[in-house]
């Protein structure tokens, strides 16, 4: 029964891809601007600039980061060899000097290596020289097993860097890798010095003081750090552009909640920005509304929360099968149960009420929904992405779902019950009684289960993501601007179970040859325009089959509060907010 | 009394080991993963969690790491955190002085402006210092410090604008202008803390106070032509001040807890809010340490305060 559908989904998914890509115009690969398209500032001439964070980085080597707030602390003095744009284009920002390309000789024509043109004359910020050696000490480092660096996974199929002379690196994949800007390009490879990180390598990495005041490139150099607490940075007089930074110190304070963050930005202007305000839409959009010293910084990327639906079999009668990937669920194997559970989701109830629509987030159908031209247009018109709970009802009455005396549809004895988790957060509840008060519109019985976040994103817990012990579970996640490794993560072949310790990134245990066949593709996929095709189809498949319900794009990286007097800030929802720090000015 | 403190003393050692071992078992078995924090970041995928996992050496069972864990500790060497790999004694010793700075002041100032608080409304009982005080004091120990800090915060931080909300650990006191910063970003978390403090010793006093107030020695007292004040301060005073002492050496232990909820609220990087952040990070040397600290003086604070009786009240005799 379910292949055939799923073979049906996927024909009209490729069909409608087909004409779509027709008429769409396909971005060529441009080559990035140059850093110094930005007005030149005054080096040192602002004072003190003053960002908080609700929650405090606790390391200062992006390597070993446990979270946003250490890449992002890190960033100021740590720099990779380009960065992110917020078009998901490589900015030569950084250590290179130019973002390589197939045309400039800079990418190997089969994709197996690139070489980088580094900067010349750019010093450490203890005065000594930056050379393509310490680009090659950076990838001893982090892809070292033994370092269990945070950042490693983009080693993957890299092969060796190897320092050609001073100023050039060449990275080099085997196999060859479509996506070659996997090592060097953003917040995972930040270059750090190999003086300094002499004696961090392997399982010394563990217990290194660098970690804690790392030597840069970067405009700004550590001061003090108090981990937990708060960084103060001071500028760096060895940044390579006379005229930048434009502050002579910054305090990166940590701690705290959301919402007086929020406060501090808007209300009082104690702080020149404030990162990742959380807070419910009915308070913050007023406060920012109405605020004469702060904006809300808003742009997408990737970010989606979804709705997971389950393929195997959650129950707890089944002891060690519980939710393996050979078993089967009990009714969300049948199509007609899926597409009913997504036409009554109310997405837009939830973007309105809780995500202020477009404040923190905007409505999607889509499980890619950047970069812009890998988004499908084509879910627009998916009978199931419509809330329209007449229609969910009568998928249900046809396929033989009848409504009991207790008002819950069953068909040969099996009721639709479904348990439906997430992790505790007042905007995530509200959505869930949103979803279930729907739901149980059109004959649904739905229980609410909310875990802590540590425990929710974890592959140990039974209550946890990864075990998915429950019918539909909702979460965000997001994906990298070649996004073949996000849908690597529905693949038969990563379906978590007990034989991975449930560490496989298939947490639905969906399984459809054909879907995998089009992830196949994307991997050897060199044409962007092509590959933008293979995602559309490999987005569409996933909605079209139901397996993730996509509620809301969230703003991306974070909605973050920025004072108005600050200028220079080009948020890119791929990179590290601080990406362009160098750039920003009164 | 040499041979009493040698044998509280002597208890204590299997007590902490046993309180050692619950702290690390609870943390063991409890659901909180340090790798959490990865959660659901596409980037750091499982199998780099798993090694991240092994280096911290969480692939062992969780009684081997006790055991290397307390043997550490008799060494003095806490351990080095999971989340920021700097040592778990340096931790504590940046967070310290902010703790002793706000929670260790508001602990002071509650027992300096308590005992004489509690003391006037017992002698004045009924007058209006009486009833002031004592609605002052349900106040203060009903309202939980997290409304009091808030409202503290919208009132005098956002509206007024009178005092900073964001607590600066950097400042450093050197001059007058820097220790007026100082105080004024201190004054809305020690208030905070120290109405709560206020509140509990003086009703503790002014209860103790008139209990002791209407007994036979205290009219002998004032019989034999001793003035008021003597009576009040030599007599009563002291004879209230037995269970008072106890209260205020228990409470010590909990300034070096510190306040994670006015902490957490003011920002303030106390011992208290490394523990709320460690113990959601998972960063288990930290936890650990911390509260193993606190029980290691909550014993010695117990029997400080068992001492202390002995001085107060000459019956009392340990032997």
């Amino acid at each position: 029964m379910e292949s055939s559908y799923v073979r049906r989904g996927f024909a009209l998914a490729v069909t409608a891809t087909m004409a779509l890509a027709a008429c769409t115009q396909q971005p060529a690969a441009s080559p990035a601007p140059s850093a110094s398209a930005t007005p030149v500032a005054q080096r040192g001439a602002g004072g003190e600039l003053k960002i908080l964070y609700w929650q405090a980085p606790t390391i200062l080597n992006a390597h070993q980061a446990t979270g946003t707030k250490d890449n992002d602390a890190s960033r100021l003095v740590l720099e990779p060899l380009a960065s992110w744009d917020k078009n998901g284009q490589a900015l030569a920002n950084g250590l290179a000097a130019e973002i390589p390309t197939v045309a400039n000789g800079g990418v190997a024509k089969d994709f197996t290596s690139v070489t980088w043109k580094l900067r010349t004359g750019v010093k450490w910020s203890d005065g000594t020289p930056f050379t393509a050696d310490d680009v090659v000490g950076t990838y001893t480092y982090m892809c070292d097993e033994k370092t269990a660096a945070s950042t490693v996974d983009v080693c993957e199929g890299v092969k060796s860097v190897t320092a050609k002379d001073p100023n050039t690196a060449v990275v080099t994949y085997s196999p060859a890798q479509p996506f070659y800007f996997q090592w060097g390009v953003g917040f995972n490879t930040p270059i750090i010095q190999k003086a300094q990180y002499a004696n961090c390598l392997g399982v010394k990495a563990k217990d290194c003081p660098a970690d804690l005041k790392p030597i840069g490139t970067g405009p700004y150099k550590v001061n003090t750090f108090k981990p937990g607490d708060v960084v103060q940075y001071d500028l760096n007089e060895n940044f390579r552009d006379p005229n930048k930074p434009f502050f002579k110190t910054v305090t990166l304070k940590g701690g705290g909640d959301a919402a007086s963050a929020a406060r501090a930005v808007f209300q009082t202007g104690d702080v020149d920005y404030a990162w990742n305000l959380q807070v419910e839409a009915s308070v913050l959009k007023p406060m920012a509304a109405s605020s004469t010293t702060g904006r809300l910084l808003t742009s997408y990327a990737s970010s989606v929360e979804r709705l997971l639906v389950n393929f195997s079999n959650p129950d707890a009668s089944l002891g060690d099968k519980r939710g393996e990937p050979d078993t089967k669920h009990p009714f969300f194997t049948d199509i007609h149960v899926r597409r009913a559970l997504a036409m009554a989701t109310d997405r837009a109830s939830v973007a309105s009420q809780l995500y202020g629509d477009g404040l923190t987030g905007k409505a999607t159908c889509n499980i890619l929904t950047a970069p812009t031209a890998m988004e499908s247009k084509n879910s627009d018109s998916f009978d199931i992405c419509k809330f329209d709970l007449n229609a969910a009802n009568k998928e249900l009455d046809d396929a033989g779902w009848a409504k009991g005396s207790d008002n819950v549809r069953a068909k040969g004895g099996q009721k639709l019950k479904i348990l439906y988790q997430t992790t505790v957060n007042s905007v995530r509840q509200s959505t869930q009684a949103i979803m279930k008060s729907n739901w149980e519109k059109v004959g649904f019985q739905v229980e609410l289960k909310s875990v802590p976040a540590s425990t929710f994103f974890t592959n140990t817990s039974p209550d946890g993501a990864n075990h998915f012990w429950a019918d539909v579970e909702m979460f965000t996640n997001s994906g990298d601007p070649n996004p073949t490794g996000y849908f690597r993560g529905w693949t038969c072949k990563t379906a978590t179970g007990k034989a991975n310790n449930w560490n496989g990134s298939n947490y639905n245990r969906y399984c459809n040859p054909d879907f995998d066949k089009v992830v196949d593709q994307m991997a050897v996929e060199a044409d962007q325009a092509k590959l933008a095709q293979l995602a559309i189809q490999a987005n569409d498949i996933l909605i079209k089959d139901v397996v993730i319900i996509p509620l809301i794009n969230r703003v991306a990286p974070t909605p973050d509060g920025v004072s108005k007097a600050l200028k220079g800030i080009d948020v890119s929802g791929w990179d590290s907010v601080m990406y362009n720090i160098a750039d920003w000015s009164k | 009394m040499g041979r009493y403190i040698a044998r509280r003393l002597l208890i204590a050692v299997p007590t902490l080991i046993v309180i050692s071992f619950v702290i690390y078992a609870i943390l063991a078995l409890a659901p909180i993963d340090p790798l959490s924090q990865f959660g659901a970041d596409p980037r750091v995928p499982a199998e780099v969690r798993e090694r991240i996992r092994e280096s911290l050496g969480l692939n062992q069972p969780w009684p081997i790491r006790y055991v290397k864990w307390m043997t550490s500790m008799f060494r003095g060497d806490f351990g080095v955190s999971f989340m920021s790999h700097s040592s778990v004694g340096d931790l504590i010793a940046q967070r310290l002085p902010n703790t002793l700075a706000v929670v260790g002041v508001a602990y002071v100032f509650g027992v300096l402006m308590g005992i004489p608080v509690g003391m006037i409304s017992a002698i004045k009982r009924y007058s209006i210092f009486d009833h002031a005080a004592t609605t002052v004091a349900f106040m203060g120990f009903s309202v939980p410090t997290f409304f009091t800090g808030l409202l503290l915060i919208i009132i005098f931080g956002i509206k007024l604008r009178w005092f900073p909300f964001i607590y600066s650990s950097t400042t450093q006191v050197h001059d007058l202008d820097s220790f007026v910063f100082q105080i004024r970003q201190s004054i809305m978390p020690i208030t905070v803390l120290g109405l709560f403090n206020v509140a509990t010793i003086a009703r503790y006093v002014r209860s103790e106070m008139l209990e002791h107030l209407p007994l036979d020695y205290v009219r002998t007292a004032r019989g034999k032509g001793l003035m008021e004040r003597l009576v009040v301060l030599r007599h009563v005073l002291r004879n209230s001040l037995i269970p008072v002492v106890t209260l205020v050496a228990l409470g010590v232990p909990t300034v070096f807890g510190g306040a994670i909820v006015t902490e957490q609220i003011f920002r303030v990087p106390g011992i208290g809010e490394l523990l709320v952040t460690s113990i959601s990070n998972g960063d288990i040397p930290v936890v650990a340490t911390v509260v193993f600290i606190f029980a290691v003086l909550v014993v010695t604070f117990n029997l400080l305060a068992d001492l202390l009786y002995a001085v107060l009240d000459p019956r009392i005799r340990y032997t």
